[in-house]
């Protein structure tokens, strides 16, 4: 086991040389059941570590470790169960009246109160602190006040809709009905934190405390962190290991190289050019499972060319004419799993995921593709260009796999071609300024696993991710109304209706259902990921 | 002397001020970072404003470049968009890639050197021939493959070395990435000293060395090794440079969070802070490495005098 010796090796050096906690004291002492430490690729999270600033998978995999929101999703099936929450309770799916379970500390020692709670969504929603992800807390009353949309000032610090009614009891005022509410608390934005937090925000970031399973033992930003069960931990998923050292590897492929070397225990992201050889080089050790994560081809609505009456039959026609199966079995290596709805298997059937919801209009048939495409006038200009960025991921090799597809369903070399952007930032901004003239990539990672998470911000009137700008009264309508229906089953049903609308006018041709993918050394077991494609951590035992 | 230094300093003023403003507007024309900052998502615009506030990226680009000109001088680099200062991002790579850049350079007088010396003296022989043969398949072959080649071989299949270097980088670790890095500059080194030595070998003061009666190995290195040196030196002083700005290729392979890893993300992310501070740095290292070099040849070469 020269490899394990070797990781734990390097990890004592690091602790000593940052003169923390002595070695043994993550592994070894902890209370007897924990094991060893294991290692894992991580990249460096983008934005500073904060809850409500963290929008990325590296930043959310950290606070999944040392966070526990009132609410969490079930690694299996996603399922929003309670956490720190003991009751939350409506009569109207507006006022919420939540109360926090009793015993429940931070790893400083701090009590986790409905303070705690109020006081984080209070920072995360508030402009002057310029928190990404503010507009999760957009529906609570008074976010109009800390968070003016037209950037003028902000009138007031507080949301007005956060009342705390005692040590563990708040309300929660809603702008608006939304009756899976609860269900969105599990999402990192709405953690509790510490005072600790507030009083010496410099010192919290450089090495943030949480309530979670794990606490940070230290932290050298863009190089490692390494995180150690928290002894105290009152929830009752305690971490099943010592602890967790988090690498950030310059790039994907040397990670799993040192993971075939035997020097690093998981990797969570096999890269595209290893799938060929990863059920050979870990046999069962390699993962692939579902993820809520659905590529699309979105259309610029604000384009009058692909807005006209008509232009809904040249969309569908694209979408036939795309080999899925072909294009996910050949370039992904069945990574991924051809689309026929909008949404993401991981939701289950109970939770709006209908397979076949799209139709015909799914199926690769070049025959109807082609009369569709005539019948519709034609494609705009004669060709499509297909946008997207090339410095991540493997865009690159796919969208000239879909363009090949359709060039030869439609008989036509030049009917479609790929336009790439150097840089995501730049590919993003394009789409802000509604500079794209034909379909373009887009991708959704859900943010918790809902149906309502799949549709409304892609797809409502001027929501946040609506990058087409698509707009349709009768699918503003139907969501409206599924938010404001308090029995769950009978809002799926009415987002599903929402999700025809979608499909009849195809404001976006559904690619494929994107898994998540991962490999492990022969010291772990238990590995899984969940339906956000991160490991789940505190499961995993080490040997 | 000293008149010829101070007058290279003040060049590099305008140098300096050029490159880095022409750095800047091109990171400028990527278009807008903060589009990127919020995901698969649009930011929403009041949020996004303010980010632009807090880089300073609403105002005009000539401002902005004055506003960090002026900062560049007070020793402040700005922050990234991680909120870690450019600076802290500097401390830590840096010294990694510095260390990186030793041993490469290390290979190149080492073993670059050398082995110019033998083949020079030694033209038309197997040795030379195949050392020749040898430098033409390096210089070939691009780094990436010789890197993730070495990488394989050393670190996956016979397990003499890890194949990702640990957040430390100390030495020991860096020995097979630098000389990956070092490797095709290696071979023109060894080149240009085998054709320098060759060429001086029949020049009359080495004739008359030898006729003194001179030790052999006298007669090399302090007559024909020290004008031989002059073209070698050259290169590797501009190499310093490109060793530390161009080991992108070497640091991604092998996991070394230095200069070229932070730039590659600076680029990606569109960070305009953290890609003009490490340029602006790197553009000193270039200068200070070619003045350093115009002064060594008048230590080399006594005919070579600054007035």
């Amino acid at each position: 086991m020269r490899g394990a010796t070797h990781a734990k090796w390097a990890a004592c050096a690091a602790a000593v040389a940052l003169a923390a906690t002595a070695c043994g004291g993550g592994g070894g002492d902890s209370g007897g059941d924990s094991g060893g430490v294991l290692s894992s690729s991580w990249g460096d999270p983008q934005n500073p570590l904060e809850p409500a600033n963290t929008n990325e998978v590296q930043g959310g995999k950290v606070l999944d470790m040392i966070f526990r929101n009132l609410k969490k999703y079930d690694p299996k099936t996603g399922e929003a169960k309670d956490m720190l929450a003991e009751k939350i309770e409506t009569s109207d799916s507006q006022t919420y009246d939540i109360t926090v379970k009793d015993g429940w500390t931070f790893s400083n020692g701090e009590k986790v109160t409905a303070q705690s709670f109020v006081d984080a969504w209070n920072y995360g929603a508030s402009l002057k602190n310029n928190q990404r992800n503010a507009y999760f807390f957009a529906y609570i009353d008074g976010y109009d006040k800390v968070h003016p949309e037209d950037g003028g000032d902000q009138s007031a610090d507080r949301l007005s809709g956060l009342k705390v009614t005692g040590e563990r009891t708040f309300t929660v005022k809603l702008n608006q009905k939304f009756s899976s509410f609860p269900d969105t608390l599990g999402y990192n934005a709405f953690a509790p934190l510490p005072k600790a937090f507030f009083d010496d925000h410099d010192a919290w970031l450089q090495k943030p405390v949480g309530n979670g399973p794990y606490q940070v033992d230290n932290y050298t930003r863009g190089n490692q962190m390494s995180l150690r069960t928290w002894d105290q931990y009152p929830g009752d998923d305690k971490a099943q290991n010592g602890g967790v050292d988090l690498k950030v590897y310059t790039d994907n492929n040397t990670a799993y190289t040192d993971l075939i070397a035997g020097n690093l225990d998981l990797v969570d992201d096999v890269p595209a050019a290893q799938l060929k050889n990863v059920k050979n080089d870990l046999g069962d050790r390699y993962i692939n499972t579902p993820a809520g994560i659905i590529q699309t081809l979105a259309f610029p609505f604000y384009d009058g060319d692909w807005n006209k009456s008509g232009s809904e039959k040249v969309r569908k026609g694209l979408s036939m004419a795309i080999d899925r199966k072909q294009i996910t079995d050949t370039i992904f290596q069945q990574t991924r799993t051809p689309a026929t709805d909008w949404t993401s298997p991981v939701l289950g059937e109970d939770g709006g995921y209908k397979a076949g919801l799209c139709g015909d209009a799914c199926d690769y048939n070049p025959e109807e593709a082609k009369k569709l495409v005539k019948d519709g006038g034609g494609l705009p200009g004669g060709q499509v260009k297909i946008t997207y960025n090339a410095d991540t991921g493997s865009h690159k090799q796919w969208v000239d796999a879909v363009c090949n597809s359709i060039n030869n369903a439609l008989d036509n070399d030049r009917a479609c071609v790929g336009n790439p952007v150097g840089t995501f930032a730049d590919f993003r901004s394009q789409i802000t300024d509604r500079k794209m003239s034909g379909p373009f990539r887009a991708g959704w990672q859900m943010d918790y696993p809902l149906i309502q998470n799949f549709l409304q911000p892609l797809y409502y009137t001027n929501a946040s991710s609506n990058d087409g700008k698509w707009s349709n009264q009768e699918f503003d309508d139907l969501v409206d109304k599924a938010n404001g229906q308090t029995d769950e089953a009978e809002a799926v049903k009415t987002f599903q209706q929402a999700e025809e609308v979608v499909r009849d006018n195809m404001a976006a041709i559904p690619l494929w259902y994107q898994n998540g993918s991962a490999g492990y050394s022969d010291r772990l077991t238990d590995v899984e990921l969940n339906p956000f494609s991160v490991p789940v951590y505190n499961e995993i035992k080490v040997s | 002397m000293g008149r010829y230094v101070v007058r290279r300093l003040l060049q590099m003023i305008p140098v300096f001020i050029g490159a880095t403003l022409l750095i800047f507007l091109m990171v400028n024309v990527m278009g807008d970072p903060v589009a990127g900052l919020c995901g698969d998502r649009e930011c929403d615009p009041a949020t996004a404003a303010q980010l632009r506030k807090e880089f300073g990226l609403d105002k005009p680009v000539w401002q902005q470049y004055l506003t960090y000109m002026g900062n560049v001088f007070t020793g402040d680099f700005g922050t990234a968009f991680n909120g870690q200062p450019v600076t802290e991002l500097m401390g830590t790579a840096f010294p990694v890639t510095i260390r990186l850049t030793i041993i490469a350079i290390l290979f190149e007088i080492v073993v670059g050197i050398v082995l110019g010396v033998v083949t020079g003296l030694r033209r038309g022989r197997p040795v030379d021939t195949g050392v020749l043969l040898l430098t033409l398949v390096v210089i070939s072959v691009p780094t990436f493959v010789t890197g993730l080649l070495l990488q394989l071989l050393l670190g996956v299949k016979w397990g003499w070395i890890d194949p990702a270097v640990s957040s430390e980088a100390p030495f020991d670790e860096l020995i097979v990435p630098g000389l990956v890095l070092a490797s095709v500059s290696l071979a023109y080194v060894t080149r240009l000293t085998r054709t320098s030595i060759a060429e001086n070998r029949r020049s009359d003061y080495v004739r008359t060395a030898i006729a003194k009666g001179l030790p052999r190995h006298r007669v090399i290195t302090r007559h024909l090794l020290r004008n031989s040196l002059i073209p070698v030196v050259t290169f590797i002083g501009t190499d310093i440079g490109a060793l530390m700005g161009g080991a992108i290729v070497t640091e991604r392979i092998f996991n070394i969070h230095g200069v070229g890893y932070q730039l590659y993300q600076g680029i990606l992310r569109q960070n305009t802070q953290t890609v003009v501070g490490f340029v602006t740095v790197l553009v000193l290292v270039f200068l200070v490495a070619n003045l350093v070099v115009d002064l060594l040849y008048a230590v080399l070469d006594p005919r070579i005098r600054y007035a």
